[in-house]
């Protein structure tokens, strides 16, 4: 019991150690970027244009915005594929479970 | 013919758009089929349709995590995705990935380490096929010895069986995944999570490919637990790199948003058809994939031995993915196409009656 019990603080720590190097390993990955891509923004209008020149502007604003694009557009599709194919008439609540 | 290609924003190079939407669409499948991101498909697959290969991994990853939330929203519905399980292992996996990276910066700071993670990857990838293919002979040869026997075989009997030998090991705190069926110490979930994703960060790959058969044969998940619950996995590491690529400057959405619309039908293909094709279908369909993985990898790895032939080894290594691509996907489309018209059938007959 003693032995399980030095386990568990053992892992315990273990955990809380990888924990508290997070921010290092993610300041370590900052100081790698050291390579400076823009966008060509002269062959580029409307919509396009406007996308190009936030990624200039801000890869912040730029990521934000790509990681709620993403997601969205995931399920709008999924509802979409959903709407099909319960119409054509295959049963998507159920399946039988075998190996 | 110019409305066959569209101007990328940020990486300024013009791409056929079409061939985004098939990429997307035989990725999906064989993505929602297997539970896999498959950025061993997509990445020289983007490569080819013009982009530079920084802009190639990031929309890679992007459009990976819309398809694989496409794709867990399916496998959700039919009841595959144990989300205790998926997200114990994040823990594990988000903190593994890190580690690996970190694994992967301190080697090169010692020398070249490409080299050794290729191998590495190779022998991985050998070993998983292994694991796959015995599985499926010891399964096959239990089912001889009960038919010798007058017997059946139970539907849920498996080849290889050492999760049971991992569930005996009882650490405390022990935990119930009612959806997987599984009770065992939530460190086996963290620890194999934590390891994969180690291995995953150190071959810089999502790690799909790894997880998959570590949750079947490791963690004693069924076969369609399995693919549900590493896809929501996927799904959330995959929005995680994302925003860390995207950060970096290197995706192309517009081009993602264009895979995701192949992606969103064939990631829905993909998770239907696993409906209709049993667990050891999925398993045998598994061990080809990583066949083709393995031999892209490999041909990619003989190229500095034959510099004269590196142009065309890189075009044969090219094709045998796609090849693998094409003909796993189109196997999963058949499949489902199969089983959805005879469900229908014997939908109109019992109506009929």
């Amino acid at each position: 019991m003693r032995k399980l019990r030095n386990l568990w603080v053992w892992l315990v720590g273990v955990y809380a150690m990888m924990l508290c190097f997070m921010p290092t390993v993610a300041m370590a990955k900052k100081a790698l970027r050291n390579v400076v891509i823009v966008a060509d923004t002269r062959r580029l209008d409307g919509l396009m244009l406007w996308w190009a020149q936030m990624y200039n502007d801000s890869h912040l604003y730029f990521m934000i915005l790509t990681i709620i694009i993403i997601p969205i557009t995931g399920c709008i599709f999924g509802v979409l594929a959903d709407v099909v194919m319960n119409h054509i008439g295959i049963d998507l609540k159920h399946r039988k479970a075998a190996e | 013919m110019d409305w066959l290609y569209v101007l990328m924003p940020i990486s300024g190079c013009t791409i056929f758009w079409p061939g985004l939407i098939i990429l997307g669409l035989g990725v999906g499948i064989i993505g929602g089929f297997f539970g896999m991101g498959g950025a061993w498909m997509v990445t020289p697959g983007l490569n080819i349709l013009g982009f530079p290969m920084a802009f190639a991994i990031g929309t890679d990853v992007a459009h990976m995590a819309g398809k694989s939330l496409i794709s867990t929203m399916r496998h959700g519905k039919f009841g595959n995705v144990d989300y205790k399980l998926g997200l114990t292992m994040l823990v594990g996996t988000v903190i593994g990935m890190e580690i690996g990276a970190q694994i992967v910066m301190l080697l090169e700071r010692l020398g070249n380490v490409d080299k050794v993670v290729r191998w590495l990857y190779v022998v991985l990838l050998i070993c998983l096929a292994w694991m796959v293919f015995h599985d499926i002979a010891v399964r096959k040869r239990k089912e001889r010895e009960a038919q010798a026997r007058g017997e059946v075989l139970d539907e849920k009997a498996t080849g290889i069986d050492w999760a049971s030998k991992l569930h005996a090991i009882k650490i405390p705190p022990m935990v119930h995944f009612h959806q997987a069926g599984i009770y065992c110490s939530a460190w086996l979930p963290i620890f194999v999570s934590f390891a994969t994703g180690v291995l995953a960060g150190i071959l810089g790959i999502g790690g799909g490919l790894i997880r998959m058969p570590c949750l079947v044969y490791l963690i004693g998940c069924p076969t369609h637990i399995a693919v549900g619950t590493d896809l929501f996995e996927v799904a959330i590491s995959g929005l995680y790199g994302a925003a860390t690529y995207t950060l970096k400057g290197r995706t192309e959405l517009v081009a993602a948003l264009i895979m995701l619309i192949g992606a969103a039908i064939g990631a829905q293909i993909g998770a239907v058809a696993t409906k209709y094709i049993r667990g050891y279908g999925i398993r045998a369909a598994f061990g080809a994939a990583v066949i083709g993985c393995l031999c892209s990898v490999v041909l990619k790895l003989i190229q500095p031995y034959f510099p004269a032939y590196a142009k065309i080894i890189n075009n044969v290594a090219t094709v045998v993915v796609l090849g693998f691509v094409i003909s796993i996907s189109g196997y999963i489309f058949v499949k489902m196409i199969q089983g959805a018209a005879q469900e229908i059938a014997e939908n109109k007959r019992q109506r009929a009656n």
